[in-house]
């Protein structure tokens, strides 16, 4: 007898399920998806409700009408803000029309980062109106380690790309039979800078991740769409 | 680390109510969940509905849990990764060593997992020739002390920042002595420094889950430092440690329950980072553990399983119920002795460490439903603290002069004439004693009462004999019906409040 024998064998005696019974019918919960109102609304309404939650849990916001404008922006941020004008940027196709490479007083590479980068710019998969968290996933574009090791993690979101609830954000990334997209190795949602209360419950900002989370909001907030003027 | 002995319970309550440090601490902890939890649950009408939801998730699950942990098993392994599973705590511990030996490891960076303190994984860890450092601000502080976590998710709640900076200074010691501690942050900072360079040098990580998620073969681990996933994806393995309990079907049923997690256990909407992670690194990808372990732990929970007790296994480690309960409150988790404190400890322990040795925790509760009313998974905590004491009852546990007064108790009110008589006398004799003062300082039998207050004397006859006069003197009876019901309710009337 294995463990795995051992726990399964107890686990089918509790539960009176003989070995071989098959899977359960489905519960009855489980088409009755249970999804909290504020992930409904128009694009506009989902748009400026991610921008007020995103706001409460300390993350900073920048617009900008088209994508060419996002590597100008992101360096006047960085100036104003005293930070580096250095980059580690994701070696996602999708940056190259950010107009990063040649925006003045930036300087970006591209690939992973090994705790030598203060500042990286990377896409995301959604903006989550229900509580402002950006969705990032890992892939061959997009290293996992540029959301976590340097201090100001500045995320590009598409206006176009905000959703209501955690499941439409899902939704983007789940394994597709028909597309042959497989489920990413990670999917992280985050919900501002990294933060403790750790010590006598004061919280305390930039613990282990990032010590700012920057959004550059790309796109026309009214209607919610992207490419238009604001 | 070892834990203290359950049995010691009233000793440890003592020393906790006399250590004044700790008194402000849980007080703050307290008043700040008492003010925070119907603003965070207020701002999400469908929170209780929510509720139900986790619970029936939970339930469908644990009715079929052999399916899910087969479904899941074969969904990390077709992602790449790897699944044992462990009866009890030495193989968990023997499994992970073995997987750190075979990859060379020297440092193993830890996540904070409740589930590795039940094993006391870094003891045995540390003893065979590994570096282990955790890595939660917390638990990182506490590995420093050598002292256990006193609450699930605020593992440091015990301390006082004076007392960490002083850890601080004897354990930095290549940083300026004169350096300024002062404030949490300067802390904070110093405390990312250190970690940081253990992040980048780990060659094994270990984390707990929150979840792990049948349908995908993926885990879920919440943080608010990001040391959960730092700690996931710079080593070269990876190793999550989890019970079987923690498994649920589909993404959506994962969805869900963070919706009340994080809510229930630190007042925020979501914690920062909520990372779902399937298997190891993708021959493409560019940062990433190469191997992906993940031991399937039972640890005593096929026995809960079995019986009265299954409502238990819902829980998510949340800490509400420590953070409510005015027991924690007044004593703090190390108290308990077990590695849960708290409501949870007191039903958990027994089943943990055995009844023998923890009886004394589930005594430690004045059934006010605190904790039964916050729980999220609507874990039905007093009711279970209750079959533990009438197991420890029957099982002659507990003390002898409490099974003798229990059995003259239970004598009397079997014969309604007799106790009403005795009732009244008590209370005539009770009256007498307090003289003009109208409170007792000292009552004979329950000198634990009355070190610590004052008993108020009684007023105006025993209860039986107001409800009988009261009803009397009304027509319809509802009023004294109402009366009587919020008084023997003790823990019904206090649900939702």
């Amino acid at each position: 007898m294995t463990a795995r024998d051992d726990i399964l064998g107890r686990i089918r005696t509790a539960t009176n399920r003989p070995e071989g019974a098959g899977p359960p019918p489905a519960p009855e919960y489980a088409n009755r998806p249970l999804i909290p109102a504020r992930a409904r609304g128009t694009p506009a309404e989902l748009t400026r409700r991610f921008i007020a939650m995103a706001i409460e849990v300390d993350i900073s916001i920048d617009r900008v009408a088209e994508a060419g404008g996002i590597g100008a922006a992101i360096a006047a941020w960085l100036s104003a803000e005293g930070l580096p004008d250095r980059a580690v940027v994701s070696p996602d196709p999708a940056m190259d029309a950010y107009g990063l490479d040649d925006a003045p007083g930036l300087t970006i590479h591209r690939g992973a980062t090994w705790g030598d980068d203060l500042v990286s710019i990377t896409p995301t998969i959604a903006g989550i109106a229900e509580t402002g968290s950006i969705m990032v996933t890992t892939g061959p574009g997009t290293p996992y380690t540029l959301n976590f090791l340097p201090e100001t993690h500045i995320a590009i979101v598409h206006v176009d790309r905000i959703v209501g609830g955690y499941e439409d954000a899902w939704a983007r990334v789940r394994s597709n039979e028909e597309t042959g997209a497989a489920l990413p190795r990670t999917v992280t949602m985050i919900t501002g800078p990294s933060r403790s209360s750790d010590i006598e419950r004061e919280v305390t900002v930039g613990v282990h991740g990032p010590k700012r989370l920057h959004i550059v909001l790309v796109g026309d907030i009214e209607s919610g769409t992207d490419g238009k003027k604001i | 680390m070892a834990h203290q002995t359950s049995l010691d319970f009233s000793k440890n309550a003592a020393r906790a109510q006399a250590d004044a440090d700790l008194q402000s601490a849980l007080a703050k902890l307290q008043r700040d969940t008492r003010l925070a939890r119907p603003v965070i649950t207020g701002r999400l009408p469908e929170f209780e509905d929510l509720r139900d939801r986790a619970v029936a998730i939970k339930d469908h699950t644990l009715a079929n849990l052999d399916h899910y942990l087969e479904a899941f098993e074969a969904n990390v392994t077709d992602a790449g990764g790897h699944v044992h599973w462990c009866n009890d705590a030495g193989g968990a511990r023997e499994t992970i060593l073995q997987i750190c030996r075979d990859t060379d490891a020297k440092i193993v960076g830890k996540g904070k997992s409740m589930v590795s303190e039940e094993i006391a994984l870094n003891d045995y860890l540390i003893a065979h020739g590994l570096e282990v450092v955790e890595t939660d601000l917390g638990e990182y502080i506490l590995q420093l002390r050598e002292e256990t976590p006193s609450h699930v998710v605020m593992p440091a709640i015990h301390l006082k920042k004076e007392q960490i900076a002083e850890t601080f200074r004897d354990h930095h010691t290549t940083l300026d002595p004169d350096r300024p501690l002062d404030v949490p942050s300067d802390m904070t900072e110093e405390a990312r420094t250190k970690l940081r360079e253990k992040f980048l040098a780990a060659d094994v990580g270990i984390t707990g889950a929150n979840m792990l998620i049948a349908e995908t073969g993926s885990i879920v681990v919440v943080t608010n430092e990001g040391n959960g996933d730092l700690t996931q994806t710079l080593p070269r393995v990876h190793i999550v440690i989890a019970a079987i309990e923690k498994v649920v079907p589909r993404v959506e049923d994962a969805l869900s329950i963070l919706r009340i997690l994080a809510r229930s256990a630190t007042g925020q909407e979501i914690t920062c980072y909520t990372t779902f992670a399937t298997g190891p690194k993708r021959p493409d990808d560019l940062d990433g553990p190469e191997e992906f372990h993940l031991i399937l732990l039972d640890n005593g929970r096929t026995k809960l399983l079995e019986g009265e007790f299954r409502d238990v296994l819902r829980c998510i480690r949340c800490g509400a119920c420590q953070s409510a309960c005015p027991v924690y409150g007044a004593v703090g988790g190390h108290a308990y002795g077990g590695v849960y404190g708290g409501p949870i400890g007191a039903v958990l322990t027994p089943a943990l460490d055995g009844i023998d040795k923890a009886w004394p925790l589930p005594e430690a509760s004045s059934f006010c439903g605190n904790c039964e009313a916050v729980c999220p998974m609507r874990i039905p905590l007093p009711g279970l603290m209750r079959r533990w004491r009438d197991i420890a009852h029957k099982e002659k546990l507990n003390k002898a002069g409490a099974r003798r007064g229990l059995a003259l108790w239970a004598w009397a009110a079997q014969r309604p004439a007799l106790y009403r008589f005795g009732a009244r006398i008590a209370l005539r004799l009770l009256k007498t004693l307090s003289g003009r003062r109208g409170y007792l300082r000292r009552v004979p039998l329950a000198g634990g009462w009355t070190t610590a207050r004052d008993l108020p004397a009684p007023e105006g006859g025993t209860f039986i004999d107001r409800w009988q006069k009261e009803s009397r003197g009304k027509t319809q009876s509802n009023t004294a019906g109402n009366t009587a019901g919020n008084t023997a309710g003790n823990t019904a009337g206090k649900t939702g409040s």
